[in-house]
């Protein structure tokens, strides 16, 4: 199975502050436990993403769009990077997850979610209807 | 019974972190005690170990190398048993100074050498060319991927205890012939990989392409070897030439599966490739594909995985059927069938060649195929004759290969396919 594997944002990850020598060890700790998830075959892609001051959210009501500038306030409900891993099972997806170091100070957080598989559909979408062309290049990385 | 709930809980974790740390742990051990069989033994009781103690301790910052460390006492503490009743057994015989605890104390000297090749060291074995081609697939599936042989059996249309029964000779070969766990090297690692290579490939064929098999088991089977073609790109020397070929079977496994949910209809019909809907494809597989791709051709070398990725790549670049490079495939046709010479080569490049140059260019190879008569009862082969006819206008011939064609295939729907296009050729 596939899972996407949230790091969630941090205050020191949100204010962008300059890394300390411990947090650039810390990486370098990083960089060894996504070196490990390559050598098990577990890593398939992941990226990080910029502080919420660099992002955008658009509020959709109605007929309205609205943009908001960041930064965003409680940083534990943001993102700061995301990686996708393929295990056999959510045990396999946590084990893993328990054995990220710590790169940030203080307390942060990792979710872990399932991507949806065909046999998920499959009480409310038709194979027909999973089967169905669908136009443009949607450049997918699940079934749905 | 709240506590009831969370044990479990807690088993289902070490044992997840088990699964993750086995396959490595196992080799280790085989390099120590030489056999399989008492290795999987040796990690099942540092599991034991594990879900005594860990709930209590926590699990271990370096879990592997804690259950690595229970695992070797053990089989020093077996070692020692053994000697010791040899002792008694023939006491005579035996020089003073060769103790039972030299003997183990050489054997734990020899199990400190970690040089954390132990899982490549397993696979290289696993695949030993001494042991047949199908021996080599449910030992790595059983020993490296983890899988129950009722899993191995299911996915293979096999009995459970024929599976067992192979992999029992295939470990009985091993001890027999006294490998030793370790991964060749130099000039000897070249002429053993191909043996790997294949046993990866043909478990991804299983699972991807396989007409039998139980549907719920068989996509495990190409998700690991996926995951088998990755550990050993990650595992291999980056720069040897000898890596060139694994991350082409990496690219072409990663292309091939990236069509996995675009290939087959809502009907379960096979869909050929350029009539699948593009949008389907997985491109993140895809992308993967590329950069293994990129890597191998790097390495400059010409190997018959690296030229089918390139071929892969071919169709996965090409934003519609139309728009595919067909002169680009028709080149490394010509390429792979001098690497990997065999009709069926022979006829897809014919079919390449007359997308690329037209369908005289299709015929001219298909008359030129040396072992034609390997081909006598190949519906694809008179299905291309056909097509190449068909799009030369010369109907009535083609029509006659596209009945043939029809008559030869053993899929139904293919039969009513071709059936079609003989039709479509007029009386």
């Amino acid at each position: 199975m596939r899972v996407m594997v949230f790091v969630k944002a941090t205050e020191a990850s949100e204010n962008g502050m300059a890394p300390t020598p411990e947090m650039l060890e810390a990486f370098a700790a990083m960089d060894r436990f996504t070196e490990e998830l390559v050598e098990a075959g577990v890593f398939v892609a992941a990226a990080g993403l910029k502080p919420s001051a660099q992002s955008k959210r658009i509020a959709i009501e109605g007929i309205s769009r609205t943009v908001i500038d960041g930064p965003f306030a409680e940083a534990r409900e943001l993102v700061a990077g995301f990686s996708i891993w393929e295990v056999k099972d959510m045990d396999e997806a946590i084990a893993w997850a328990k054995r990220c170091p710590n790169t940030m100070p203080g307390r942060s957080e990792i979710e872990i979610r399932p991507f949806f598989e065909a046999e998920d559909l499959a009480d409310f979408v038709t194979p027909e209807e999973l089967a169905a062309p669908r136009s443009g290049d949607r450049g997918k990385l699940g079934v749905a | 019974m709240a506590a009831d709930g969370t044990g479990t809980e807690t088993d289902r974790a070490i044992e997840a972190v088990f699964r993750i740390e086995r396959a490595r742990l196992i080799g280790g051990l085989a390099r120590s005690v030489r056999n399989i069989d008492l290795a999987e033994e040796l990690a099942q009781d540092a599991l034991v170990a594990a879900l005594a103690e860990w709930p209590r301790s926590g699990v271990p910052a370096n879990p592997g190398a804690w259950l690595m460390t229970v695992a070797k006492r053990r089989a020093i503490d077996a070692i020692r048993r053994d000697r010791m009743r040899e002792r008694k057994h023939e006491e005579i015989a035996r020089t003073p100074d060769e103790s039972a605890d030299d003997v183990a104390e050489a054997i734990e000297a020899a199990m400190d050498d970690d040089l954390g090749d132990e899982l490549l060291g397993l696979i290289f074995t696993a695949c030993h060319p001494m042991l047949s081609s199908s021996a080599r697939v449910a030992l790595t599936l059983r020993v490296v991927g983890g899988l129950t042989t009722d899993e191995i059996a299911r996915a293979f249309l096999s009995s459970e205890p024929t599976i067992a029964q192979r992999i029992v000779r295939a470990k009985k070969a091993i001890v027999k012939a006294g490998l030793r766990f370790e991964v060749p090297r130099g000039a000897e690692r070249a002429a053993r990989l191909p043996a790997v290579l294949e046993v990866i490939y043909l478990i991804f064929n299983e699972g991807y392409a396989a007409t039998a098999g139980d549907d719920l088991v068989r996509p495990r089977l190409a998700q690991e070897a996926q995951r088998l073609g990755r550990i050993l790109a990650a595992l291999m020397p980056a720069d040897s030439p000898d890596s060139a070929e694994v991350l082409g079977l990496l690219a072409l496994m990663e292309i091939q599966a990236s069509r996995l949910e675009a290939r087959t209809g809502p009907d379960g019909a096979l869909i050929p490739i350029t009539e699948q809907d593009r949008a389907r494809w997985d491109h993140l597989l895809i992308r993967r594909g590329f950069d293994a791709l990129a890597r191998a051709e790097a390495l400059g070398a010409d190997g018959p995985y690296v030229l089918q990725a390139a071929l892969a790549a071919c169709h996965a670049r090409a934003p519609s059927a139309a728009e595919t490079d067909w002169p680009r495939i028709a080149t490394l046709y010509d390429r792979l069938r001098i690497m990997m010479p065999s009709p069926v080569v022979d006829l897809n490049r014919a079919v390449a060649h007359s997308m690329a140059f037209g369908p005289d260019a299709g015929l001219r190879l298909l008359d030129g195929i040396d072992d034609l008569a390997a081909l006598r009862d190949y519906a694809p082969l008179p299905a291309a004759r056909g097509d190449f006819l068909f799009r030369a206008g010369r109907l009535a011939e083609a029509r006659i290969e596209f009945e043939a064609a029809a008559r030869l295939t053993r899929n139904s729907r293919e039969a009513a396919f071709l059936t079609a296009r003989a039709q479509a050729c007029g009386e």
